[in-house]
């Protein structure tokens, strides 16, 4: 695009099944003097685009197209590519014109469209390019904004816009925001080079944001993470508002085929609560972050102190997870994890706890993951999965995991072990530590015994939806994963066994449901199996714990009382990082 | 030649059109768009749209007697056909397809085949018509010398 004569040369990709009106938008924009690109599949235009990287500005697409519904182009297109899209349709009820806003549309227009309707498209650039500026000079980079600057020299109206209509930019970033999560909300908009989130990138991009920890998460920091020359800031902003969307989608559908699947997989009793658990984790991360403090706190050598630990779950441990929810989370997990320490049943020396069934699942999960703080058996360590990795999956942030206990290394489900190191080292402490404190250390311990922990984090998210899996899958190679292909393989073919719960599955599939499957059978899984190579599968193993700790182990000082089998994972040097943090 | 007669002709045959209400706006807006760099524009278009109409109409003929009261189907079929008809201005057909989506909404089998019969038909008109308007064009004087349209 000439920079110097904005709009003209403005970069138009038309997409419309009917080659009549391709033809006839084609040549009112070749009027406009635009630049036009024409296609007749959803399809196709996607491919351009990716293909074509930054190479448009604007995309003009008909609402009914038969080989693909014009709103999901839209959806795609906002989230890979970040470029402004008009939708057509002859159908104008306010109804679809307003499906059309909420799926990002920057406008909708009519069919007949007119000429003076097309004249006005370059504004949704120019008002993109605006939140840029805005964005730069909030960066107080000068240099940039000038650039911006001149590329709308060409305007006459160029001090008029210059001005800004605050009004009016208020009132469209508004239906921006309305739609897409809009980028401006936070000032994040800024994008000047037009990037296209191919697959690498994105997974780069997801890498990072698990890596960083999804409530920690910021632009900057996930730009320095990717490491990509030439990415900016404000692109990653952008895309990390319509990631968070994107997620929240798959989250609700995930957590639906999971309950689904677990109900019918779950033999156990207390399966299905799990699950439940689980997804309600999800709803409330940073519950379950905060359920885990709690937890950590709480660890015992007794299954029996467990009462008393659940109950004093109820007090506020300082987990640097979202504060809103703290109280919540802790109240609930008390509950919680006295329901899912009934559900666990058998595996777990829980039983003995008193389940309040009162206790909202999510909650439960939390506390199950307390009980191993406490030195609860191989139960709590699936009980946290359960939870976490369905919530960390999704967001690829682990730090739904109980911050003492599981942190994130431990990735949701499949290291059941290293979470109950972790948590248990804080727990002992008997403080209300700041969790994020030992996290980066139990993070690094973790780190550097066993890239599968991370490994396992990364299935469990593969694990919980398929599309999810796709990125995260990413995630899972890059997080630390390195060196465990075998891990990520399985994972990804464990994805589409979301809903059968398998104890004895491949361990690289720590889904939820996986982890609900824990309770019910738990074989004796030496956690040693745990070792970095089979992550997934010491993860299962774990899920698939008999009442025999796995744990024990890890580390006979921990889990004194704890019904532990004696093989526990190598984890020699978490336990050296894990004292170390403590 | 009078080419001035026939340009006559032709505008006296596109005013008619425009007044028995086959044509409306959006045609000129057709014609706006024809220039030097497109100076056959208008009839390309409509050529375009006639067989691609053509492509639609089979199709619903197709639906129409494969899916027996699939109103759903018939109805995006029709929805498709009203957008192309729209593209060029093509009025009366344009309200036929409208008809016939009016006869979907109320699960009236009849009314959709007898809407149908009517859109058929002005298709058929239209077509006609058209086509002999571009051919006075083309006689009409030296920027009608395109070549002659498939329709």
């Amino acid at each position: 695009m000439d920079a110097t004569a904005f709009p003209y040369g403005l970069r138009v990709l038309v997409v419309d099944d009917d080659p009549t009106w391709l033809k006839i938008l084609e040549k009112m924009l070749r009027k406009c003097s635009y630049e036009v690109t024409t296609c007749g599949l959803a399809r196709v235009a996607l491919d351009i685009l990716r293909e074509r990287k930054n190479k448009f500005d604007i995309v003009i697409s008909d609402v009914n197209m038969p080989d693909m519904d014009g709103f999901k182009l839209l959806e795609h297109i906002g989230l890979e590519m970040d470029l402004p899209v008009i939708m057509m349709s002859i159908d104008g009820e306010t109804s679809r014109v307003m499906k059309g806003v909420q799926h990002g549309a920057c406008d909708y227009l009519l069919k007949p469209v007119r000429m003076k309707e097309l004249r006005n498209i370059w504004q949704h650039v120019y008002r993109k390019k605006m939140h840029e500026v805005k964005e730069i000079e909030g960066n107080d980079s000068c240099d940039d904004l000038q650039i911006l600057r001149n590329s709308f020299e060409g305007l006459d109206e160029k001090s008029l816009f210059m001005r800004s209509d605050s009004d009016t930019m208020r009132k469209r970033k508004d239906v921006d925001k309305d739609h897409a999560d809009q980028e401006s909300s936070d000032g994040n908009t800024v994008k000047k080079a037009r990037v296209v989130w191919s697959v690498d990138l994105h997974q780069k991009f997801v890498n990072a944001v698990n890596q960083i920890g999804f409530d920690k998460v910021g632009p900057k920091k996930i730009l320095d993470l990717m490491n990509v020359p030439g990415l900016t800031r404000e692109n990653v902003a952008s895309h990390l508002q319509k990631y968070r969307l994107y997620l929240s989608r798959l989250q609700k559908q995930n957590e639906e085929r999971i309950l689904g699947a677990a109900r019918q997989d779950f033999s156990h009793k207390g399966t299905s609560e799990n699950l439940n658990l689980r997804s309600s984790f999800q709803e409330q991360p940073s519950n379950i972050a905060n359920g885990y403090p709690h937890a950590s706190q709480n660890i015992q050598t007794q299954a029996n102190m467990l009462d008393s630990q659940l109950e004093d779950t109820k007090s506020t441990v300082p987990l640097p997870v979202p504060d809103k929810k703290r109280t919540l989370a802790s109240d609930a997990a008390d509950s919680q994890n006295v329901t899912s320490a009934s559900s666990l049943g058998g595996v777990l020396s829980f039983k003995s706890m008193p389940v309040n069934q009162d206790r909202k699942p999510s909650e439960t999960m939390i506390l199950e993951c307390q009980a191993w703080t406490g030195g609860i058996p191989s139960k709590q360590f699936m009980q946290y999965p359960k939870h976490n990795h369905k919530r960390c999956d999704l967001l690829g942030d682990y730090s739904c995991l109980p911050k003492p206990d599981l942190e994130h290394p431990v990735g949701p489900s499949n290291l059941y072990a290293p979470p109950p190191l972790i948590s248990m080292s804080c727990g002992m402490e008997g403080d209300a530590r700041d969790f994020s404190d030992v996290k980066p250390a139990i993070m690094d311990c973790i780190k550097s015994l066993s890239p599968a922990l991370t490994c396992t984090v990364d299935s469990v998210s593969v694990q919980l939806s398929d599309s999810v899996v796709t990125s995260i899958d990413g995630d899972l190679k890059s997080s630390g994963v390195d060196g465990l292909p075998s891990i990520k393989d399985c994972c990804l073919d464990q994805t589409n066994s979301q809903g059968s719960l398998r104890p004895s599955q491949e361990p690289s599939i720590i889904g939820s449901t996986e982890l609900a499957s824990l309770p019910e059978d738990l074989p004796s899984y030496p956690l040693h199996g745990v070792s970095l190579e089979n992550i997934g599968l010491s993860s299962i193993d774990l899920l698939n714990y008999s009442d025999a700790m796995i744990l024990s182990g890890l580390q006979s000082n921990w889990y004194d009382d704890l019904e532990f089998s004696s093989e526990m994972m190598d984890y020699p040097s978490i336990d050296e990082c894990l004292f170390a943090s403590s | 030649m009078d080419y001035s007669n026939l340009r006559r002709q032709a505008a006296s045959m596109k005013k008619s059109l425009f007044d028995q209400g086959y044509l409306d706006e959006q045609f000129c807006q057709v014609e706006d768009l024809q220039d030097e760099a497109s100076p056959n524009f208008v009839e390309e278009v409509v050529t375009l749209f006639f067989k691609d109409s053509g492509r639609l109409m089979s199709n619903i003929e197709q639906a129409l007697e494969k899916y027996p009261r699939d109103f759903n189907r018939w109805d995006t079929y029709m929805q498709q056909l009203k957008g192309s008809c729209s593209s060029i201005g093509a009025s009366r057909m344009k309200n036929e397809c409208m008809s016939f989506r009016d006869s979907c909404g109320q699960g009236n089998v009849e009314g959709c085949m007898r809407s149908f019969q009517k859109v058929k038909r002005e298709h058929a008109v239209l077509r006609q018509k058209l086509e002999s308007y571009f051919q006075l064009l083309r006689q009409a004087g030296p920027a009608g010398a395109a070549t002659r349209p498939v329709m």
